[in-house]
């Protein structure tokens, strides 16, 4: 293989398919730390004068971990639609770009191109796009799901309210629902990160958002987000669960770290489409985020939006109601500064929908990574403005458990009037219904958990 | 609950308030803020607005202007319910108790309201300024500590983006410590600043001592103590490779939450070695005095599990199933 260009007189050559991928990647402190980024500006864009001319069959003779080796490669191999794929074969990836972008390419032309996709041509073609191309072409994208309500739909923008605790306390997380709830959140799902990862304590938390859902007869679903095996124990016990999670990585070994398999997450799916109490079909619920196959020292040598977007095609088997990338826990090693935290987000999000899921942003950051608060509202907002499916709400952004930041439950409602977004429909209707909303603006009774004290 | 009961806590925690002089305060300066704001004026000092200005806006220009605000970080303040008109008053601040989540804040239109802004923003501000610092000399000093470092030579920065570097002690560290300590004890204490200076800072007067008592009580031996820069837990291997004492004992800053960046961590391995990771290991978090684990009782925790770990010579998973 001979993968060669001249750039600025200079000659620029490259041994294989990994290597040109991870050098073609906008600048990661991640890629960085794993060797595979291009060390001078000018490397990355010769990378990316040759990625451009790559047909997309070698891609997908290329995957990051060979077929025999990797069960994520082979769940994503094994999905492709052979007759879609062999009309696209030939397309090289620049040729797929601005195919992506063409006035003529209608959102079901591409939704029905992804299930002719691997997760290697979905990553090549994101490293060719500008921020505002990522905006623009997951804007004429819609992914949308149901499961208790339907997320995804054009026009709406929904919350997953995350009312965590750092000890899981029923009344903490009680008053932080309602105060969500009062704000208009939720309408993803209503979704706790437990402290406590056992049987009990999960199955008690279960418990507690279903009383609230059931007395206030909210369109929304429930979810604990314990370890798969936890919540399949709580499934089979008969607790009453919403959406089913689990933390997903880009390789058999990087999930192997999460204490998790294909075979295992088959088994969630079928309890799940079994024992789940909404009227689905969607039931998974699933986050990524670039860089945890390299912190688990399973990349196999691959940048990590590569890694990302195996993530994307694994998810797909599930037909997941909802997958978010995590795209700023992870911390600066991996993603160092506002700026790379922002473009991860936007090329996550891209990368979900090109791959056919319906796709939200847990838009992010740590004390430690070089961002603050406001990063995170910019990147919120071009997000929005690509039609993301949903955004974390949590008090003030902050969540006490995690210790780390992310959107607010007033960072919703505000985008939602600044773009004419509405939530979930069955889920206004029913903000109308108890007088929260109107017209889609939060009313005069918004705001107050203590709305919610009178039933 | 029903409304007598929450009246009467609410009347209690009002009394309470006014005990200690934080309702009225704040209330007034809040008051004052405001008025002055009305009238226009945002100097502080007051000495340079001139006088034909101060005539517009219908100040008596020998009125003085001062500013002088109390801590936004009260619990008075930190914890006012900041909603406006809401249903059930008396049962609002209830709810900001249950959790420290920040509930009840209310909004502007669908933003936050000043005062939830700001001490968001102070929260953070004081996050960020213990990630950049360094550890306070005088206290290395105090408690006899000297000081090492790990192969970190770019700053706090290449710190940040190369933990793989902040695992290895640098080839000066291991000749510095071969030199200075002693070999194979029972107990090998070591402090790190990890990703906060001040968690050391606010900790490390009260928890030593206790530790050192404590197993010099046990009859422990315990190695010559030291301070290592630009630290990470994964550290601990060289250390057992170099001074092959029983239990390796680190204490180090732990990342920063909003707002509190006093928390520790006490990592504590049997015999760490190259290899080992954090299955490998066991660790105390949240050690802080406000509703963190106290470090008095952390440090004599800290003693029993080094105990445990030197009776059933091991640690981490293995000392899980070995107390099975």
């Amino acid at each position: 293989m001979l993968l060669r260009t001249k750039l600025h007189g200079k000659t620029y050559e490259f041994p294989d398919i990994r290597v040109l991928m991870g050098k073609a990647n906008e600048e990661k402190s991640g890629d960085q730390l794993a060797g595979v980024a291009a060390t001078t500006a000018a490397e990355r864009i010769a990378a990316r004068l040759i990625l451009a001319e790559v047909p997309l069959w070698l891609l997908r003779e290329n995957p990051a971990i060979p077929y025999d080796q990797d069960e994520v490669t082979r769940v994503i191999q094994d999905a492709v639609d052979e007759s879609i794929f062999e009309e696209i074969r030939v397309w090289t990836v620049g040729e797929f770009r601005e195919w992506l972008l063409d006035d003529a390419t209608s959102a079901e032309m591409i939704r029905r191109i992804s299930d002719g996709l691997t997760a290697e041509m979905v990553a090549a073609v994101t490293k060719l796009m500008s921020n505002l191309d990522l905006i623009y072409a997951s804007r004429k994208i819609h992914v949308s799901a149901h499961c208790n309500n339907t997320i995804g739909a054009p026009g709406t923008l929904s919350s997953r309210l995350q009312p965590n605790h750092p000890t899981d306390s029923p009344e903490g997380i009680r008053a932080e629902i309602y105060e969500g709830l009062s704000f208009g959140a939720g309408d993803s799902v209503i979704g706790i990160n437990p402290a406590d990862d056992s049987y009990s304590s999960v199955a008690r938390l279960l418990d507690m958002t279903h009383d609230i859902i059931k007395s206030w007869e909210i369109p929304t679903q429930n979810c604990v987000l314990a370890h798969v095996t936890t919540q399949m124990k709580c499934l089979q016990s008969g607790s009453p669960v919403g959406l089913v999670f689990q933390s997903i990585a880009g390789s058999q070994k990087g999930n192997e770290s999460f204490g998790i398999s294909v075979g295992m997450l088959d088994e969630a799916y079928a309890l799940a489409q079994k024992h789940c109490y909404p009227s689905g079909p969607n039931f998974m619920y699933f986050e990524t985020g670039q860089g945890s196959a390299l912190s688990a020292d399973a990349h196999n040598g691959w940048d990590q939006l590569t890694l990302e977007a195996r993530n994307y095609g694994l998810a797909k088997r599930y037909h997941p109601f909802q997958v978010n990338t995590v795209v700023g826990f992870i911390g600066p090693e991996y993603l160092y500064d506002a700026n790379q935290i922002q473009r991860a987000g936007l090329e996550d999000h891209f990368m979900g929908k090109l791959t056919g899921i319906p796709m939200g942003v847990d838009a992010c950051y740590t004390n430690h990574a070089k961002a603050d608060q406001n990063a995170i509202e910019n990147l919120a907002v071009l997000l929005t403005a690509a039609g993301c499916n949903y955004f974390m709400a949590i008090p003030m952004g902050d969540d006490s458990m995690l210790s780390y930041q992310t959107t607010s439950y007033h960072d919703t409602p505000t985008l939602r009037q600044l773009f004419k977004a509405r939530p979930a429909r069955e889920f206004e209707v029913w903000l109308e219904s108890i007088g929260l909303m109107k017209n889609g603006m939060l009313t005069d009774k918004a705001g107050d958990p203590t709305f919610f004290l009178k039933r | 609950m029903d409304d007598a009961k929450i009246n009467a806590i609410v009347e209690a925690v009002i009394q309470q308030l006014i005990a200690a002089g934080a309702v009225s305060t704040t209330g007034l300066d809040v008051k004052t803020v405001q008025e002055s704001q009305r009238a226009g004026h945002t100097n502080a000092t007051g000495t340079s607005a001139s006088e034909h200005l101060s005539a517009r806006t219908g100040r008596n220009a020998a009125q003085p202007v001062n500013f002088d605000l109390p801590d936004p970080n009260d619990d008075a303040y930190r914890y006012r319910p900041g909603v406006k008109n809401p249903i059930d008053p008396a049962a609002l601040p209830e709810l900001i108790k249950s959790t420290s989540a920040r509930i009840g804040v209310g909004r502007a239109g669908p933003r936050y309201r000043t005062p939830s802004l700001l001490l968001f923003q102070a929260d953070h501000a004081i996050t960020q300024d213990a990630l950049h610092r360094d550890i306070d000399s005088k206290l290395l000093e105090e408690l006899g500590l000297f000081s090492v470092q790990t192969r970190i030579t770019g700053g706090k920065e290449q710190y940040l983006l190369r933990p793989d570097l902040g695992r290895q002690l640098s080839d000066e560290a291991k000749k510095v410590i071969a030199e200075r300590c002693v070999k194979s004890p029972n107990i090998q204490l070591v402090v790190g600043d990890g990703l906060s200076a001040a968690a050391i800072e606010a900790n490390l007067r009260q928890i030593f001592p206790v530790m050192v008592q404590g197993f010099q009580s046990a009859g422990l031996s315990i190695g010559t103590p030291f301070y290592v820069k630009y630290c990470r837990v994964g550290v601990m291997n060289d250390i057992g490779e170099v001074i092959k004492p029983d239990v390796v004992i680190l204490l180090i800053g732990e990342r920063p939450g909003l707002g509190r960046a006093e928390s520790m961590s006490a990592y504590m391995g049997y015999k760490p070695q190259a290899g080992d990771n954090d299955a490998d290991r066991d660790v105390v978090c949240n050690i802080y005095e406000k509703n963190g684990t106290n470090p008095l009782e952390a440090g004599a925790f800290i003693v029993q599990l080094a105990q445990k770990m030197l009776k059933y010579q091991a640690s981490g998973v293995k000392l899980k199933l070995a107390t099975k």
